[in-house]
């Protein structure tokens, strides 16, 4: 399988202001390759302003088996919520 | 607006394990995403599923890219492009999403051009004319729709996201196909009857489409438990024939059954038995074009190594800079 197109992840961003988001995959030669493919596969109808490709294998990601522990560290923080605060109904503006 | 906070103590009052995760997100309508825990046997059938529609957007090129240097007109040409290279990006977008499962796309490839991996039978079936073109739009894209609508909300998140970009642009596949054969009404009585005899061949093959009846339908309790099929083989055929009918009207053509008629009752369209040996004759490769359709797909992959082994160089030699 040595001979394969390695994967790219694409990013594109639909407009200015906005994130670019992931919208899927492709396989491409090298990193310019991948852009042009990515162009004509994901973006047909002016559906981005601008694109990132990354290499697959380049992507550290979280795993699913430390789910819990990994993001437990936001989760018993609700002081970190506006909503967590009691605020009169007198005060403006806040 | 305020957080979700999944308390601990409610965690521990729910089964615990990947299994229940698995089964508690199914049936909370959540997505399953490529690096959660999933059963084998869900996995294998995402794989299947998601190649062989992948397959059949792919071999689903050939019988209206042969008309792409014979359209008779420049517009007609340009938009019959677009909807070809249409097909090829829905290919892709659903590979890719099969590789999110593990499956490599070249043995995908390598399944389909040795028979192994199955398409549409549809795909199957000779374009004889240019009507043909319009009808695989009006028919065959239409019922596509209606397979896939419900596909937007399967359980396997990569699938559901590619089937909503490919919905977005089906309707154009629609819609182009329906505006083909309104001008051909419009011409000449023998454009008309061009338009009626494609009608006449495809309507058929295109209630084929949805699979075999509920009755004889083995995968269905299972996908539907899953969530990642929606609706029965029946269900989205009955739908489709009460679509196409007004559509059909409207056009000026006649649909070639001639027990198709509303049912007050039922509130649908009641129609005619389909020929089940046909579609399993096709299914099995005996269709008119199925040596073919392999035929094209495996040259021109084995035409394009070339290509992708320079690429590969170049790449490397580059690298190497
Ligand atoms: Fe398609
Ligand atoms: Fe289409």
């Amino acid at each position: 399988m040595d001979k394969d197109w390695p994967l790219y992840e694409v990013f594109v961003r639909g407009k200015r202001g906005l994130n670019h988001v992931h919208v899927g995959s492709l396989r491409a030669p090298d990193d310019t390759m991948a852009l042009r493919n990515a162009r004509d596969l994901y973006t047909r109808r002016n559906e981005g302003v601008s694109i990132w490709v990354v290499p697959a294998r380049d992507i550290t990601a979280s795993s699913p088996d430390e789910k819990d522990p990994f993001f437990a560290p936001s989760g018993d923080k609700v002081y970190r919520h506006p909503t967590f605060y009691d605020i009169p109904e007198n005060v403006p503006h806040i | 607006m305020a957080p979700s906070t999944g308390t601990a103590e409610a965690r521990a009052a729910e089964p615990q394990g990947e299994a229940a995760h698995f089964e508690r997100t199914v049936a909370r309508d959540q997505r399953i995403e490529p690096r959660d825990w999933m059963p084998d046997a869900y996995r294998a059938t995402m794989v299947r599923q998601i190649a062989q529609h992948a397959h059949s957007e792919i071999i689903g090129m050939q019988p209206e890219g042969v008309w792409i240097t014979r359209a008779p007109s420049l517009r007609r040409k340009a938009i019959l492009l677009a909807k070809v290279q249409d097909e090829a990006g829905h290919g892709l977008y659903l590979y890719s999403a099969a590789e999110t499962l593990g499956a490599d796309r070249s043995e995908l490839t390598a399944k389909l051009i040795s028979g192994r991996q199955k398409y549409s039978s549809i795909f199957n079936y000779p374009t004889l004319t240019f009507a043909d073109v319009g009808v695989i739009g009006w028919l065959v894209d239409g019922a596509a729709i209606c397979n896939q609508v419900p596909l937007c909300r399967s359980s396997y998140g990569p699938y559901a996201r590619a089937m909503i970009r490919i919905c977005k642009e089906e309707s154009f596949h629609q819609r182009q196909g329906y505006e083909l054969l309104m001008t051909l009404m419009r011409g000449t009585d023998a454009q008309r009857e061009m338009v009626q005899d494609a009608v006449n061949r495809w309507w058929w093959p295109s209630l084929m489409m949805f699979g075999p009846p509920d009755a004889d339908s083995t995968h269905t309790a299972q996908s539907m438990a899953w969530k990642i099929k929606r609706h029965t083989n029946d269900e989205l055929r009955q739908r489709f024939v009460d679509m196409s009918v007004p559509q059909a009207d409207a056009l000026g053509v006649t649909l070639p059954d001639p027990d198709l008629r509303w049912n007050a009752e039922r509130g649908h369209h009641d129609f005619g038995e389909i020929d089940w040996s046909e579609l399993k004759r096709v299914i099995s490769g005996d269709g008119p074009c199925n040596a073919e359709r392999v035929a094209v797909r495996r040259a021109a992959h084995e035409d394009g190594a070339w290509v992708r082994e320079a690429a590969a160089a170049h790449a490397a030699k580059q690298e190497a800079r």
